[in-house]
């Protein structure tokens, strides 16, 4: 089991050097840079300040250094557009906003999926059940930037209850809106996984078997039922915890949270590289780890399977 | 997060103590409002200031704040007059070349020292300097104080730009060239003064709010990237005690339309109204729907350099594309914000300026839809053998509406095929900035308020001419202008050469155009280049 | 769940998508070639699946005979109405507007019918792009095996790690965009899944009698490839295609959000709904609800079909 693990973090080294070199790439090859302004610099101010940044080395000596410097120093380099912050500056700033309520909508949709998905199959063919998967399909379809400003217009402006946006230190006013507009459609998700699975296990042999032998239908779900269902939902989990904090880019956006999301794409758009290279790597990452995780509950989960 | 509660304190502790003694009697001195309790004022911008620092703010965003944090030689007043600043004044020589400022002793920094002409030396020193690389050293160089640009080159050392501190409160400041209006320039942040010891202390990080000293009317107490920053009032301002704002709030929405949402439910006192929103909001809200011109312009500018396309090297495609549109439309249904309809480059808000009479504004749109279908007639175009050319725009809700309208004038009227493309900002400029398009979206503000800083954009040598337009004439007339004592007849020859030639078609004059709370009182809305000072603005009680 | 013979320990990451492979290759197992009928058989009689399916034909017929009806392009300007969108723009069979006016002033049917055209283009072509790399890569590192596969696989491993929502973003930020770009940033995320559920039903379609006596009679490797294995790999391509054409219609929708879609006057139903979204305040109401709703009734549609498809192409019935 160690030894798998080990491995699959080994690959994890390969996976972020292809990252850098895609975005390296991707730099080189995009039109305008950080410097690009509608008044253009005079050269040599420019010449200047590309000296300054190293970024006048050619593209496989930028890359060296680059990687040098996040092994040698944990220094993912300096924001080319924000002067006095450097890139880990960035995301210690934003990660924890969107780790956040990341978080928290991972765990609510959890939760409330996995309920709604058992108590659907313990309702097959009822009209409960059929609200269940009709809402959920809905809500599945919702894509969230439709839903983040029925909230605000709902919440912010008509009823007053909540402020429209921003992060305020994490006061919880602040986190609500942002929370139900992510993590709708994953409990939607979930909430499906669980109902088919749980379904199927109800279905099976040992559950009949179960039943004949006069126990409760909460026993059975409980003691029975629970774990094998749960198999499909803990591999679905690790990739949604990723897709979920990636999505936020919606929410960053639309509440201005000042998340990492938002600063991706504002690095994107202002070619400020560092941050870009640093939040894709930090994703990449993210993705690794929580793959693995998946898989390793899974294992838990499964006795049948051996590393 | 971490930082919050020390905040709150400073926060609750500065109002507690301020509030009170500076405005017992609770009214305006000049309007005689009465003042509210909480004189904070928050207001929505677009996206994240690029640094506080005066030397190398870029944007107008973060140049708003550094407006108030520091306080540089000369300000302007409500309606863009100079006033005074740091300085208490100025005296020239006849050649206005050499200009020396009076500092008034009772500037100080926030932490308590005084405000010298040493200050500004550090200042203007470290814009032109290499090693700080800043965005704006060209600033130095347009001011044309000597050596500035050999220093920028690298040519020469840092010592030798041509200002010194006489004494503490006498700064003299040497220019290459005579130029009358200098003094305009000092309302600019980048020649704002800036703390030697404290740079020297924090080096890049001296801006963060823990360690920044500044000059002006507020010292920055928080920052929260892409969130918020917090301003609050600086109690060693000189002027501290006419200062009626106390906090000043920067709340960063990306979303305009979410951000109306939430001026709507109170949480803003000011914010941007998207692109055809004003006349229903103007109906509904009267007193908070404001619109005012500013100084820019926004037109479609012509490729006609060698790798522009061969169609629009002839004068009548040109003029008939200009001619086909219908600008009304774009004003008054598309914008719908009060912007004036352009038929020149230079806005008739520019001082001195008077729009010329060019022909085009005679005529009605009917007639002039006839005389574009007549021209391209004439150049050889129709049905059978339709003009096309590809548009090109940056990624942008109003620039995109105004490009389709724009495409379907052409189409209907002239039977152009025009193919639409928009880019993201920077890819835009770099494409635009290598004549690589037909036809390409450009805007201007006028870095000063004078019709060269407009019409100096159409001559053969600057660097912003995109279009790589040329005409000798118009280059003539425009150095002419530098040196004559009344350049407007200069000016108006000029765009009446523009009219005729059409490199670019004008589209229209910006307005400001915001949705501003009946409270805040003092906007300055005739200052054309919008720039405010939040101590001259107080919240008056509801 | 069973370790197949030939399935590596290492591959337990595509195990949540195996479950329906299993099944498939048991379903084979004991009904042989009557899984077909069988499968359309339980599909028709799936109540739900079949009313999606007439629902998205409706949809699919609606795009092509739309334009018939329309009284305007869908990127003619209404003059005379533009100026007035909240007021007059509204959806009215007299205008000859029946969806309203978009913020241009644009006829929203027309717009509408062009947008679901591009939304449903974008989700089938991106999942037919993960179906032909996807199968292919995964049928072949399956059956050649040994070094060639575990290269392949650890390959695979490495890029699916690859935060691919933010290389799309990039890819369309920096470079001018066009249906091709969209296309590839969207082709180069789908694949990998797949590639490695094929990889795994290959593996245990490798030992079966009938590819054993192709390869003694000495057929090539690839032809085994092309006329043995992938035939027996629609099943579980087929369920798993129909499950991706939402996904990336959804996709698409978010890289409109951040107004990095087609170009105009082209334009998608993400598109479409996002600028609705936003300018709800100002009352213009239809500028949403038209699109969402056939964006929902073609996304919730086709999760009802690959979920039938799904059932179908399993056995145990429930």
């Amino acid at each position: 089991m160690l030894r798998y693990i080990l491995r699959r973090l080994l690959i994890a080294i390969p996976t972020l050097l292809i990252l850098i070199i895609i975005c390296f790439l991707l730099m080189y090859a995009a039109p305008g840079g950080p410097f690009t302004s509608e008044r253009p610099l005079p050269p040599q101010v420019l010449a200047n300040i590309e000296a300054k940044y190293g970024l006048n080395d050619p593209l496989p000596v930028q890359m060296w250094n680059y990687v040098v410097g996040i092994v040698t120093r944990f220094d993912f380099g300096p924001s080319f557009i924000y002067k006095d912050r450097d890139v880990n500056d960035i995301i210690a700033q934003g990660f924890p906003v969107t780790l956040t309520y990341g978080t928290i909508s991972f765990v609510i949709a959890t939760l409330v999926g996995v309920s709604l998905g058992v108590l659907a199959a313990i309702r097959h063919n009822t009209l409960l059940d059929y609200i269940a998967v009709g809402a959920t399909f809905s809500a599945q379809a919702l894509p969230n930037f439709v839903m983040a400003p029925i909230l605000v217009i709902i919440f912010t402006w008509q009823l007053g209850w909540l402020p429209g946006g921003g992060w305020n230190g994490g006061q919880w006013q602040y986190v609500v809106m942002p929370v139900i507009a992510l993590s709708t459609s994953y409990m939607a998700s979930i909430a499906r996984i669980t109902r088919s699975s749980m379904l199927e296990t109800l279905h099976s042999n040992f559950i009949r078997t179960a039943k004949a032998k006069g126990l409760s239908t909460r026993t059975i779900i409980r003691r029975h039922a629970m774990k094998p269902a749960m198999m499909p939902v803990v591999s679905y989990l690790g990739p949604a915890f990723v897709a979920m904090i990636t999505g936020s880019v919606v929410i960053d956006l639309y509440f201005s949270t000042g998340g990492i999301g938002q600063s991706f794409v504002n690095s994107a758009l202002n070619r400020d590289y560092a941050v870009m290279l640093g939040v894709t790597i930090l994703y990449g990452t993210l993705t690794i780890i929580f793959n693995l995780l998946a898989d390793v509950a899974y294992a838990w989960l499964d006795p049948k399977i051996r590393y | 997060m971490t930082k919050m509660p020390r905040f709150v304190i400073a926060g609750l502790m500065a109002s507690t103590m301020l509030v009170g003694p500076a405005f017992a009697a609770g009214t305006h001195p000049v309007t005689g409002d009465a003042l509210a309790d909480d004189q904070t004022f928050t207001y929505r911008v677009l996206d994240e200031h690029s640094s506080v620092d005066p030397q190398v703010v870029e944007d107008v965003i973060g140049s708003e704040i550094v407006r108030d944090l520091f306080e540089g030689l000369m300000n302007q007043d409500a309606e863009g007059n100079l006033i005074p600043g740091v300085a208490t004044g100025f005296t020239t020589n006849d050649e206005k070349n050499v200009y020396t400022f009076t500092l008034r002793p009772e500037a100080k920094w926030s932490n308590g020292d005084p405000v010298t002409a040493g200050d500004f030396v550090y200042a203007w020193k470290r814009l032109v300097n290499p090693e700080l690389a800043s965005p704006y050293a060209w600033f130095g160089e347009l001011m044309s104080i000597e050596n500035a640009a050999a220093i920028i080159a690298g040519e020469k050392p840092i010592d030798e730009l041509g200002v010194s501190a006489i004494d503490d409160h006498t700064l003299e400041v040497r220019l290459s060239a005579s130029l009358p209006y200098f003094p305009l320039m000092t309302t600019h942040a980048s020649t704002f003064p800036s703390p030697q010891k404290v740079i020297e202390e924090h080096g890049d990080q001296w801006t963060r709010p823990e360690n920044i000293v500044s000059n002006g009317a507020y010292v920055l107490t928080e920052h929260v990237p892409a969130e918020r920053s917090v301003r609050e009032r600086n109690q060693m301002y000189w002027d501290n005690e006419n200062t009626i704002i106390d906090k000043v709030v920067a709340l960063v929405i990306n979303d305009e339309n979410a951000a109306l949402t939430r001026y709507f439910a109170g949480e803003l006192d000011r914010t941007e109204v998207p692109a055809g929103q004003f006349p229903k909001l103007k109906a509904e809200y009267p007193d908070e729907a404001v619109s005012f011109p500013r100084l820019c312009n926004y037109y479609y500018t012509f490729n006609l350099s060698d790798s522009g396309p061969e169609e629009f090297k002839d004068v009548n495609v040109r003029k008939a594309l200009s001619l086909a549109v219908d600008r009304k439309i774009i004003t008054e249904n598309i914008k719908a914000g009060g912007e004036p309809q352009a038929y020149t480059f230079t806005p008739g808000a520019t001082a001195g300026f008077d729009i010329p009479d060019v022909p085009m504004m005679a005529m009605s749109q009917e007639e002039r839809d006839a005389e574009a279908k007549r021209l391209m007639a004439e150049a050889g175009y129709g049905p059978d053998n339709p003009l096309k050319f590809d548009m090109l725009y940056n990624t942008d809700e109003a620039h995109g509406k105004i490009a389709v309208a724009l495409g379907q004038m052409w189409k209907q009227k002239l039977g152009t095929e025009v193919t639409l493309a928009n880019m993201e900002w920077k890819t835009f400029l770099d494409t635009r900035d290598n004549q690589d398009f037909a036809l390409a979206r450009g805007a201007w503000c006028g870095d000063y308020n004078e019709a060269s800083t407009f019409l100096d954009l159409l001559t053969t040598p600057s660097g912003y001419n995109d279009g790589k337009y040329s005409n000798a004439r118009v280059d003539e007339l425009m150095t002419e202008a530098k040196t004559a004592d009344d350049p407007q007849p200069l000016y108006t020859e000029v765009e009446q050469i523009i009219a005729d030639e059409v490199p670019i078609i004008p589209i229209y004059h910006y307005a400001g155009v915001y949705m501003l709370d009946s409270d805040v009182g003092n906007w300055p809305v005739n200052n054309v280049e919008q720039n405010w000072y939040s101590r001259d603005l107080y919240k008056k009680a509801e | 769940m069973v370790t197949r013979p030939g399935q590596k320990p290492e591959t337990i990451g595509t195990i949540r998508n195996e479950r329906i492979v299993e099944k498939l290759v048991e379903a084979e197992k004991v009904k042989g070639r009557s899984l077909w009928q069988d499968a359309a058989g339980r599909f028709t009689r799936n109540r739900a699946a079949v009313a999606a399916l007439v629902t998205l034909l409706a949809v699919v017929i609606f795009t092509l005979l739309g334009p018939f009806i329309a009284q305007w392009s869908n990127e003619e300007i209404d003059w005379a109405r533009m100026g007035d969108i909240a007021g007059q723009g509204g959806p009215s069979i007299e205008t000859g507007h029946y969806f309203g006016l978009d913020e241009v002033g644009r006829d929203l049917f027309a717009r509408t019918i062009q947008a679901t055209q591009t939304s449903l283009i974008v989700g089938v072509i991106g999942a037919l792009m993960a179906v032909i790399i996807g199968t292919l890569y995964g049928a072949i590192s399956g059956f050649v095996g040994g070094w060639v596969d575990n290269l392949m696989m650890r390959t695979v491993d490495i890029l699916i790690a690859v935060p691919y929502m933010f290389i799309i973003i990039l890819l369309m930020v920096m470079f001018e965009r066009s249906f091709l770009m969209l296309f590839v940033g969207i082709g180069v995320v789908s694949w990998l899944e797949m590639s490695r559920i094929v990889r795994g039903q290959t593996l245990s379609l490798k030992h079966r009698e009938f590819i054993e006596a192709a390869q003694a009679a000495g057929v090539g490797w690839f032809t085994i490839v092309r006329r043995h294995i992938l035939p027996n790999l629609m099943g579980v391509v087929v369920v798993y295609a129909t499950l991706l054409v939402p996904q990336m219609i959804l996709v698409e929708s978010f890289i409109s959000f951040l107004g990095l879609g087609v170009q105009e006057p082209n334009t998608s139903l993400g598109a479409l709904i996002s600028k609705g979204a936003s300018t709800i305040i100002y009352g213009t109401i239809w500028q949403l609800a038209w699109p969402l709703v056939f964006f929902l009734l073609t996304i919730i549609s086709l999760f009802f079909i690959g979920d039938g498809l799904r059932d179908a192409l399993d056995p145990k019935e429930r």
